[in-house]
């Protein structure tokens, strides 16, 4: 359906638009069955996972570029897109995180063009995962839901709880026992229940497929997913408008479940669709992986028709561990389409990654930044990215939560008197007297 | 007999249950004979001969496709459960 022709410039009628009108309802991804605006993630023809369906000439009469740039910097300035009906009532504030122009690292990587999109810096858990749950738990709301839940590697968990007490929803966090500490604070400091489940994300995940069925509740990644996930849309809605209404030549986003890379794309198909892009949506799509848990990376470089599973993730990215990804399956075939390509990397990589980041462009992100940075290096050293496109490095969450990972990797701080002379004498010795211990030796 | 644990959204194609005791010595006997006693279930669990790609089946509490997938045995007091796989992430 082409419906830029009959898009209307201009919305001139002062009133919000509700998606009550431009969301049709849910549609199974496998067989096109269709189903209304429910709390139910997949078909119970064939399992198959459902969707947001929209009118997009509905949409087309309010979306508009003018319409857009006329609103608060917000996810929600994008709201005809985004499956809440009315006004959102929980993560007003979420979105328009920065999309930042990186000419340091982009030398250091010997590319032209080339930005970050930093998450790190999200409102109000900083990580992406604000998106999803904003939607999801607006969604939750309008369903009447009281308790909300989730099956989180960390970041998720952080978010939904965060978002849950400003909604004053009760809210249970279920994670892996072996998640980073600021990750399990970031949880419960919102007054969560936190559980912590004897056993990898995959055993938590069906663990809460069980429950949300179970007991009726609002679990944002099971039976509100398919809302949830349409969340994650904003952010390549965002980069497409911060660069002018273009999209960029390659995207890399890190991939656990891997929905993200998906709704980055389906977002850039949907504006171009409306008719608000300067040219196609020909982005070449490039998932990043820990090689400790690798089955999206490897499902695309072995060409499989199936996702291996992953039965013991071993990887200090832990908010990418997932052996099992829901969305593994639809990540490989769109990657294979756009022509892009997935990588994986060791641990130590990981790091370098997050030090070359944090010291070229004064960002500090968590372990699956080091992936994402990590594997688009790679990618650039194997051609596989070309260095005179533009490519936008997606940053997903914020180092502060996972410290453990590079607490053996940094020195600690050289520790002098309070004396000009014991300050010039350090300067003296330059670099080598900061070759210090790791910072963790330190804290033992 | 082992038991199989049916999702909630099937549980209208299983007569309202939410656990079937289903005859069998492998996974596959197992949903076979489950499929004989509410049809619907089969046509849903299954595309041919093989388990549907969104579909994850455990016994007790391995996933099968770390063992012999529908050639997993079961024992008599075995669990046998259903998940969507379509969650999390």
């Amino acid at each position: 359906m082409r419906v830029a022709a009959i898009a209307s410039p201009i919305c001139v009628s002062g009133v919000n638009p509700v998606s009550n009108e431009l969301v049709t309802g849910l549609k199974c991804r496998l067989c096109g069955k269709l189903y209304g605006k429910e709390a139910l993630n997949f078909c119970t023809d064939d399992f198959g996972p459902l969707e947001v369906a929209y009118d997009y000439q509905a949409v087309a009469r309010t979306f508009t570029r003018e319409a857009v740039a006329a609103r608060p910097r917000t996810m929600w300035r994008y709201r005809e897109l985004l499956p809440v009906d009315g006004e959102p009532t929980v993560g007003r504030h979420v979105g328009c995180t920065p999309l930042i122009r990186a000419d340091r690292l982009a030398k250091a990587l010997g590319v032209a063009e080339l930005y970050i999109k930093n998450d790190a810096v999200n409102h109000p858990s900083l990580s992406f995962k604000d998106r999803v749950v904003a939607v999801a738990l607006s969604k939750a709301v309008e369903l009447g839901f009281k308790t909300v839940g989730c099956a989180s590697t960390g970041n998720l968990a952080g978010s939904v709880a965060a978002n849950a007490a400003a909604a004053g929803l009760d809210a249970y966090v279920l994670i892996p026992e072996d998640l980073e500490q600021g990750k399990i604070l970031g949880a419960t400091i919102y007054g969560a229940k936190v559980v912590a489940v004897r056993g990898n994300y995959d055993h938590v995940n069906r663990l809460c497929s069980q429950i949300a069925f179970r007991y009726g509740w609002g679990f944002v990644n099971v039976n509100l997913r398919p809302f949830y996930a349409e969340g994650s849309k904003s952010m390549g809605f965002e980069i497409a408008e911060e660069l002018g209404w273009r999209v960029p030549d390659h995207v890399v986003a890190p991939m656990a479940g891997g929905s993200l890379i998906g709704k980055l794309h389906k977002a850039f198909r949907e504006l171009e669709l409306l008719g608000l892009l300067d040219g196609p949506a020909r982005t070449k799509m490039f998932g990043a992986q820990a090689t400790g848990c690798n089955p999206i990376s490897n499902t695309v470089k072995t060409g499989a028709a199936k996702v291996k599973p992953i039965r013991n993730p071993d990887t200090i990215a832990k908010s990418l561990a997932i052996g099992d990804p829901a969305d593994g399956w639809f990540a490989s075939k769109l990657i294979r389409e756009t022509g892009g390509w997935s990588e994986d990397v060791p641990d130590s990589a990981i790091v370098d990654a997050m030090r070359l980041l944090a010291e070229t462009e004064g960002i500090w992100a968590e372990t699956a930044g080091g992936v994402t940075l990590a594997v688009a290096k790679k990618l650039i050293d194997e051609g596989k990215i070309d260095r005179d496109g533009s490519t936008v490095l997606c940053i997903t969450g914020n180092g502060l939560k996972t410290q453990e990972a590079i607490l053996d990797q940094l020195p600690r701080p050289v520790v002098i008197k309070p004396t000009l002379e014991d300050f010039e004498s350090l300067v003296e010795q330059g670099a080598e007297a900061f070759d210090q211990a790791p910072l963790a030796a330190a804290w033992r | 007999m082992p038991l199989v644990r049916i999702p909630t959204p099937l549980r209208p194609q299983a007569g309202g249950l939410d656990k079937i005791e289903a005859a069998g010595s492998t996974v596959r006997e197992v949903l076979a004979d489950l499929g004989c006693q509410h049809p619907a279930i089969q046509e849903r669990l299954f595309d041919g001969g093989e388990i549907r790609r969104f579909v994850n089946v455990y016994v007790n509490n391995e996933d099968v496709r770390y063992l012999d997938d529908l050639d997993t045995p079961v024992g008599a007091k075995d669990e046998v459960s259903i998940i969507p796989a379509v969650a999390g992430g």
